[in-house]
């Protein structure tokens, strides 16, 4: 055991670090969805796509400034505003049209998604790129050193899920999005705006996903496709959590980010999300409502 | 009445199919084989259509079923040698087998968590077949020219990817697919399963055990997806992951939907539609998800019971 230790622990540490920086991106890109879930009981799957729009709007503000960390600070503000912008115009003439039907609202976020995709393929071309960091510097281990920027990147979207918890118990928003969440019908009879903040959390959700996008780019490679596998993995958080729970996602996104990080450090990725896929189907077998989901028929 | 219906809607498919038999003596090559090709994936959108139109069961890993049966029976071929029928045979048990262990675990979930789980295994299995390449050929799938017999009819020897071949064996396909399809919904069965879609909790208090009922369903879909796809791989004679990937699973909801949900005839018409229309933007431009995209949300706000939906909401009550 020791021997292993001495042999492995070092590649255990870098694996437990990674796992970290991507559980915090992951329980952003989550909570995004699990908010929009929990509030208007829908599920949208352009939601990868969102995140994918984030980082490339920050090629763009790199572009546009010509140097990193203007060009991040700008992305980090303008990013998550034409997101947002773009999921509040989503909200009013496609999703309001279809009344939130579930199935619906599937089929046609599903288009938004073929939408979202082929006109950032149009625009901004195929092939991948990368961003520069905004501040770069090494953090000496005894053993290896580690990137800086990742840990900027975990700390940033530590105090993204904050700043959302602080809204959701402090603010007359999020009062307002916790009663349409509890009771939607009660909470427009006390006078609740109840499609302005539907549109106000599909534009949250939004937000955060390009957030992480922004986030993200200078640390991995961003194109036109990069939007699926963040979806995948924050069914699989929010699944794992329970649909609507915001404790059960920011601890599942754990669980999934730092075994995402082992797995693929010891084998391989592929094998990563294949494992957190099987877990899912373990996790409803035993629950099917989630570790913190709300017994709903 | 219902047996009026039911002679009624089998007169009409059958007049449809006997419309499709003549066409292949008067297409042109192109046209011909394109045909064939919307047979094959007309028959997964029928198959698809029987849990989504009739259970009201929306499934987005349905290209996890196809794949099965695709790859079992091209690996079947190249690795044990199987013939054509055992190959056919093959890919329909082990998509048996793949979509009953699959529906036990996922019918545990209803309504959104179906749908994520099903985008979920859907995946999975797409990344399993990239995962074992060595044994799957991952990317770059293979071909079974090489390897897949001939098919021999009063001594004569023919290709199975012979143009006549093809066309009628898709065209025999569908013919079943449709057949099963139209007596399924005139059979009580068929009555259980739409009273599930219209009213879940209410078919259960009446004592049906919906978990089998919304099983059979699952199966009976998953497999006739999984023998499409064996066919697929036998008349096109190639097998690859772009037959796994999440586009194929969206695919059949936009037929679907297109032609009508819960009409049995309507895949075939969205599916027909969808193929001429990629086919027409394909030779303008490269980007032909946008119509794809643009085509859904359209359709899901302003005519969402499809082509065969709206048909007989207005004029064709009897059909099925």
């Amino acid at each position: 055991m020791s021997s292993w230790i001495n042999e492995n622990g070092p590649l255990l540490f870098l694996a437990l670090l990674d796992g970290t920086v991507t559980a915090f991106v992951l329980a952003l890109i989550a909570l995004g969805l699990s908010l929009v879930f929990g509030v208007m009981r829908i599920v949208n799957i352009a939601h990868g796509e969102f995140f994918m729009l984030g980082a490339v709007f920050s090629w763009f503000a790199f572009d546009l400034t010509d140097d990193p960390l203007w060009g991040f600070l700008l992305a980090l503000v303008l990013a998550p505003a034409l997101v947002g912008g773009i999921a509040v115009f989503s909200d009013r003439f496609i999703l309001r049209k279809i009344k939130y039907h579930p199935e619906s609202t599937i089929v046609a976020t599903i288009g938004l998604l073929y939408v979202i995709q082929s006109l950032t393929l149009i625009v901004f071309g195929p092939e991948a790129r990368a961003v520069e960091a905004p501040l770069y510097f090494r953090i000496q281990f005894p053993w290896f050193g580690y990137s800086g920027y990742k840990l900027i990147v975990a700390g940033m979207s530590a105090l993204g899920l904050l700043g959302v918890w602080l809204l959701m118990i402090r603010s007359k928003l999020g009062l307002y999005m916790r009663a349409t969440q509890q009771d939607l019908e009660i909470a427009k009879t006390y006078g609740v705006p109840t499609k302005k903040i539907y549109a106000a959390v599909f534009a949250l959700g939004g937000g955060l996903a390009a957030l992480a996008g922004v986030l993200v780019v200078p640390i991995r490679q961003a194109d036109h496709l990069m939007g699926l596998e963040p979806l995948l993995l924050s069914f699989i958080v929010v699944i794992i959590g329970g649909l609507g729970s915001i404790r059960g996602t920011i601890v599942a996104a754990f669980i999934i980010g730092i075994s995402d990080g082992i797995i693929s450090v010891f084998y391989e990725p592929t094998l990563a999300k294949m494992l957190a896929t099987l877990f899912v189907a373990m996790v409803l077998v035993l629950k099917p409502s989630g570790l913190y989901g709300e017994e709903v028929a | 009445m219902r047996k009026k219906s039911l002679i009624y809607s089998l007169l009409f498919q059958g007049g449809i199919l006997l419309l499709l038999f003549i066409l292949q003596f008067i297409l042109p090559t192109y046209h011909h084989s394109s045909v064939s090709k919307i047979m094959v994936l007309a028959s997964y959108a029928v198959a698809y259509n029987f849990l989504l139109g009739y259970t009201g069961l929306m499934s987005l890993g349905h290209a996890m079923f196809f794949a099965a049966g695709m790859y079992a029976a091209g690996l079947g071929i190249y690795y044990l040698e199987l013939s054509a029928l055992g190959a056919l045979l093959f890919g329909a048990a082990f998509t048996l087998v793949i979509s009953l262990l699959f529906g036990l675990f996922a019918l545990r979930t209803s309504g959104v968590s179906f749908l994520i789980v099903t985008l979920m295994f859907g995946q999975t299995f797409y990344l399993s077949i990239l995962y074992f390449n060595e044994f799957t050929f991952g990317q770059d799938g293979f071909s079974l020219a090489k390897h897949l017999g001939k098919l021999v009819i009063f001594n004569k020897e023919y290709l199975y990817s012979n143009p006549d071949v093809r066309y009628n064996f898709a065209l025999i396909l569908l013919t079943a697919y449709l057949l099963i399809s139209t007596l399924i919904m005139f059979s009580p069965v068929g009555r259980i399963l739409i009273a599930i879609r219209e009213n879940e909790s209410r078919t259960q208090l009446l004592g049906y055990n919906v978990y089998y009922y919304k099983l059979f369903a699952l199966v009976l879909s998953g497999t006739f997806s999984g023998i499409a796809g064996a066919m697929h791989a036998l008349l096109f004679t190639y097998v690859g992951t772009t037959f796994a990937e999440i586009h194929h699973s969206i695919s059949p909801i936009l037929w679907t939907l297109l032609g009508g949900a819960g009409t049995v005839i309507g895949p075939l018409f969205g599916t027909g539609i969808m193929y001429y229309l990629v086919d027409i933007i394909s030779g303008i431009t490269s980007n032909y998800q946008l119509v794809v995209g643009a085509v859904l949300i359209l359709m899901i706000i302003w005519f969402p019971m499809g082509i065969m939906g709206t048909l007989r909401q207005k004029w064709m009550k009897w059909l099925p």
